[in-house]
């Protein structure tokens, strides 16, 4: 945990309790989750319930209490991903990657999560991974998605 | 940028945008938001580089636009003033387009839009019927000006509504006029704006507050998002106009943080009006002082409910919390506020401009103006796209949407997302507005319009949005999260083959009962898919409940994958694709599915070549 | 839904014969009596001012209404408009009439235990309410086998009147659940034990720990609200005023202690 970096995104936000949404959003941040050290810290520091804290980082689910793998998979469930398939994807990728929903795999390589809409619906069923879109995903094509990442983990 | 103090300032600086430009310049608009999603960012480097191989940089211009609506078509790219229409562009056909178009003023016929009717190519943009049969006024610059230079939004006569209204009209003159425009909210309740910045205006403190809703929480809608990210400036206009007219001094934008480039080109537009004296204090030398902040959401649909997006900002868990105390009253930090759905800002802006006559001239009795609808799913030409109210489903869905996908038929549309209902083929000639669409069960939302075909099950519909807003719940009240939760089960029990007779009484029951008791606008209209799919579908609920077939293909225990031996060629495709090794046959012979080992995957569904693969 | 125009007018003209007598007050119709209340007290209250008793579960006076479990719906008729609301958090206005006690709010009730008893079936409290409701069969299934409703009452009692905050509730929709932060002993907690008291299904259990030198408890065995005897009427309970009196004490005694002796 980064205490300096948290200090001076607590100092941006003047130790302003109604900012403490994006307060957190900007500790996950640093090591895309927030762990529960720096959650407590945060509490201290900006003398805050920590109840409070807890309740908003299991409730709004941008926040991750664990560690995440190196590649987010995010996986469109909006309604015109799931009328396109996107079922059958999350279920195939779930198969191959062993993993649930929310889940990691072992090796810490992706991570799969599904979200409710990108606002690419003309082009469903998407399938984010880190930044890179991909359209009309059917679960036969996701298999060379996945390689395309796998391979350049090597390095 | 130099800071604007006055209106007769701004008049100038748009006289000396208009003088600086080069009419003989060749503008070329590519799509850099929603395209992005297909790699429209590599098309603009190409295009960049390009012209300056080619020592044209003079001669052409290149605008990164917001969302230009025919998403279908992505990455799209218009070629002005000759207003050329070129679609699914991709980086190597940039040489091409300026070797031909830019250079030579010719044609390059293979990337046009072709009729699929008639296979004919279609040159000019306006000329398309997808286009033709809209009417833009909304969603008019998004998609001509680059949303992130604040001179574009000014050149297409930005921020004349907003100096008409300080210069000319009182806080309670804009209010009229809002209350006469008609307008009625755009995030879904369909609650008419004017009166609700009157009791706001008329409510006791000085310390207000104005909001723009950005959450746009429902699935398969995405055009507050093309509204944000390619005319953010209307938004603020908007949002400073009504902070005039209520009296705020502080504004919030909340978007959701899946729409990163709204984020940034909010951002940036604030930044800019900032710079210009657009906001801040002493805007435009009236003594008119407001600023804007932006909230980002962390996950949660939710939130889009005003009370929730309220308790949100002031750094809580978003759980609503009952009326009254009404937001107008009591709003955000306790003060008296208004939230308003973004695109309800943006027609703001269109009605202080032009008049409240002029606004009221547009649509139908109880519902003026245009509105912009997401058009998706199982249709030829998806995107957004902007008509009056009072459009017919027919016009939208066939005459702009180019009807079905791969020459199926049309079963249903449905609107307003999880709160709405599923409109049969019965009501396609119905006209769209807020009123016809409650009757048919159905509402406005905050206008995804989802068209479904017959692989659409509707049962497994309705369960997708319970399952959707059983996730989203906040948990709270009862009546949501318990009825919800036995609603979900009844209809996974009907997916499964376990139905019953007696679950369309239970369901009707409970979804009745979440919309008198539930605390919020979520639990209350939970049950409408269920509802209007009962209503319209009766018929796929008893196929389910007694036959055990699920017709569409969907719902895995009630139907299995066959191959049709007439249609096999026996390409082997499917047999080395099924993961579960459960194809077999010899090649050029028709295959057969093993309906012990299949796992119902789809992947043959979907890789067959021959649409072989059924569902029986 | 309006109701007839001679109704309305009668009603009416009640109001303005009320209100000539009555300057501060308002008067309302309650259950066909008329009771005289401030404007902006919340319905329940005045409900009880008549006597008339509506059930309730995430309500106590002492706190803040919350407006979650819904059983306190009552019919409301204003601009001859007829509407269900929350009593406990509704406020009374002028020339509205209220009814607690119609088949469409007795349904609503009824299905609202119906529904808790499917997520808690082993909960005492719950079980007779669906018996005194003339529940026997359950027709909804059982989906869960919990003992908390969710009615919030132990977490904003913690907050609201203890100042403390030591528990909170986390997750949303079907996850949402009562929990100390990171589901392990707070530190905040006093111990007073106010969450075990008000619980009004007895799933709050205290452990005695070493660890924690604060921790103090209240005098109050003998006292199992579960079983109430009272309607859980808890504003009119002699057990509820003994409570609220010791858990000040408890309260005040800690912190004299804690500023004392700071650590
Ligand atoms: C569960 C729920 C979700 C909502 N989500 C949104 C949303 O994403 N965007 C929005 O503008 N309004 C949303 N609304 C409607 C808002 O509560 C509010 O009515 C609206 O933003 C008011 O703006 P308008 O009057 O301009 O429509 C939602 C309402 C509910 C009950
Ligand atoms: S209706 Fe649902 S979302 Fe709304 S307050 Fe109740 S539980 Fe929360
Ligand atoms: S633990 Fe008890 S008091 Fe707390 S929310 Fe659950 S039922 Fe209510
Ligand atoms: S539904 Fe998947 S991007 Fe909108
Ligand atoms: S007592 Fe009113 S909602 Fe629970």
């Amino acid at each position: 945990m980064d205490c300096d970096r948290i200090d001076s995104i607590l100092e941006s936000y003047g130790y302003d309790h109604s900012a403490i949404i994006s307060i957190m959003q900007d500790v996950q941040g640093i090591e895309n989750y927030i762990p529960e050290e720096a959650l407590r810290y945060i509490s201290e520091k900006m003398e805050l319930n920590l109840a409070r804290i807890f309740d908003i980082a299991t409730f709004y689910k941008a926040f991750s209490l664990e560690p995440r793998g190196r590649h987010t998979i995010k996986l469109c469930c909006g309604t015109a991903c799931h009328l396109g398939g996107a079922a059958q994807n999350l279920d195939q990728l779930k198969r191959t990657l062993r993993i649930e929903e929310g889940g990691t795999t072992e090796d810490r390589l992706f991570s799969l999560e599904t979200v409710n809409c990108l606002g690419t619906c003309a082009l469903a069923p998407v399938v984010v991974v880190e930044e890179d879109y991909y359209d009309s995903v059917k679960p036969g094509s996701l298999g060379k998605i996945l390689s395309t990442y796998s391979s350049d983990s090597e390095d | 940028m130099e800071r604007i103090t006055s209106i007769a300032d701004l008049e100038d600086l748009r006289n000396s945008i208009f003088a600086k430009r080069d009419p003989a310049m060749i503008s070329i608009r590519l799509c850099n938001t929603g395209c992005r999603a297909r790699k429209s960012v590599k098309v603009f480097e190409s295009l960049e580089q390009e012209i300056r191989e080619q020592g044209l940089e003079r001669k052409v211009a290149v605008k990164r636009t917001g969302c230009q609506g025919f998403c279908e078509m992505g990455p799209v790219m218009v070629v002005e003033p000759e207003n050329i229409f070129y679609c699914r562009v991709k980086p190597k056909d940039v040489a091409e387009i300026v070797a031909e178009t830019v250079q030579a003023g010719n044609v390059v016929e293979r990337l046009l839009w072709k009729d699929p009717d008639s296979g004919e190519p279609v040159v000019h943009e306006r000329d398309i019927p997808y286009y033709k049969k809209q009417q833009k006024n909304i969603s008019n610059s998004t998609g001509r000006i680059d949303p992130t230079e604040i001179e574009e939004y000014i050149a297409v006569g930005g921020y004349s509504a907003l100096s008409k209204v300080l210069s000319t009209m009182q806080p309670a003159e804009v209010v009229d006029t809002v209350v006469a425009s008609g307008l009625r909210g755009r995030g879904g309740g369909g609650f008419p704006t004017g009166l609700k910045w009157r009791l706001c205006a008329a409510a006791p403190g000085d310390v207000k507050y104005i909001i723009a809703n950005g959450d746009e929480g429902d699935p398969g809608a995405f055009m507050d998002r093309s509204l944000m990210e390619g005319d953010p400036h209307s938004i603020i206009e908007g949002m400073i106009i009504g902070a005039y007219a209520i009296g705020a001094g502080q504004g919030f934008i909340y978007v959701r943080e899946e729409y990163p480039i709204a984020i940034e080109h909010l951002s940036i537009a604030i930044r800019q009006a900032e710079e210009c004296g657009l906001l801040g204090n002493n805007i435009l030398g009236t003594g008119l002082n407001f600023s804007i902040n932006i909230n980002k959401g962390a996950g949660a649909f939710v939130c889009g409910e005003e009370t929730a997006l309220m308790i949100s900002i002031e750094g809580r868990s978003g759980t609503p919390r009952s009326r009254p105390p009404y937001p107008a009253i009591e709003g955000l930090f306790g003060k008296p506020s208004v939230l308003n759905n973004v695109e309800s800002f943006g027609n703001i802006t269109q009605i202080l401009l032009n008049g409240a006559d002029w606004y009221a001239g547009i649509g139908t009795v109880g519902s003026k103006g245009t509105k912009i609808f997401s058009l998706v799913g199982k249709v030829n030409n998806t995107g957004l796209v902007e008509v009056e109210m009072g459009t017919t489903l027919r016009e939208i869905i066939f005459d702009i949407g180019g009807g079905i996908r791969n020459n199926r038929n049309f079963k249903a549309v449905q609107t307003g997302g999880p709160s709405g209902g599923c409109i049969p083929i019965s009501k396609i000639d119905m006209p769209v507005d807020y009123d016809s669409l409650r009757e048919a069960g159905a509402i406005m939302g905050s206008g995804g319009m989802i068209v479904m075909d017959e692989t659409s099950c509707m049962v497994d519909v309705a369960r997708y949005f319970l399952n959707f807003l059983l996730f989203e719940s906040c948990g709270k009240c009862v009546p949501c999260r318990e009825g919800m939760q036995q609603m979900h089960e009844i209809l996974t029990n009907i997916c499964e083959g376990r139905g019953e007779e007696s679950d369309f009484d239970l369901l009707t029951e409970l979804a009745n009962f979440m919309t008198t008791s539930s605390l919020c606008g979520l639990g209350g209209t939970a049950g409408n898919p269920a509802l209007s799919t009962i209503r319209y579908f009766r018929h796929e609920y008893e196929d389910h409940i007694h036959e055990k077939k699920c017709r569409a293909g969907v719902c895995k225990n009630l139907f299995t994958y066959a191959i049709d031996e007439e249609l096999c060629n026996g390409c082997t495709l499917c047999a080395v694709k099924c993961p579960e090794e459960a194809v077999s046959g010899i090649k050029k012979e028709p295959h057969t599915i093993d309906t012990e080992k299949c796992i119902k995957c789809g992947i043959c569904f979907s890789s067959c070549k021959q649409k072989a693969v059924v569902a029986v | 839904m309006s109701i007839s125009r001679t109704r309305y007018d009668a009603v009416n003209r009640i109001f303005c014969d009320a209100i000539k007598d009555e300057a501060v007050k308002i008067p309302i119709i309650i259950d066909n009596r008329m009771v005289q209340i401030e404007q902006g007290t919340f319905i329940i209250e005045a409900a009880k001012k008549a006597d008339i008793v509506i059930p309730t579960l995430c309500y106590h006076e002492a706190i803040k209404p919350y407006g979650a479990c819904r059983l306190c719906m009552v019919e409301v008729v204003q601009n001859r408009q007829r509407r269900l609301v929350t009593s406990c958090n509704f406020p009374v206005e002028p020339g509205m009439e209220i009814f607690t006690d119609t088949p469409g709010v007795r349904k609503i009730r009824k299905t609202i235990v119906e529904l808790l008893l499917a997520r808690c079936p082993g909960v005492s409290l719950l079980q007779t309410m669906a018996r005194q409701m003339g529940i026997d069969r359950p027709r909804l299934k059982k989906r869960n086998d919990k003992e908390c409703i969710l009615c919030g009452l132990c977490v904003r009692f913690c907050e609201e009147s203890v100042g403390v905050g030591a528990i909170g509730l986390s997750n949303r929709g079907t996850d949402r659940e009562v929990a100390t932060p990171f589901k392990v002993a707070s530190d905040v907690c006093i111990g007073c034990g106010s969450c075990t008291y008000i619980c009004p299904t007895g799933c709050i259990e205290m452990l005695p720990d070493e660890k924690t030198p604060c921790l103090r408890s209240m005098k109050m065995e003998g006292h199992s609200c579960p079983s109430c005897s009272n309607n859980y009427q808890c504003d009119s309970c002699a057990t509820d005023q003994e409570f609220l009196v010791e858990m000040r004490r408890v309260v005040s005694e800690f912190r004299n202690l804690a500023e004392k002796a700071p650590s």
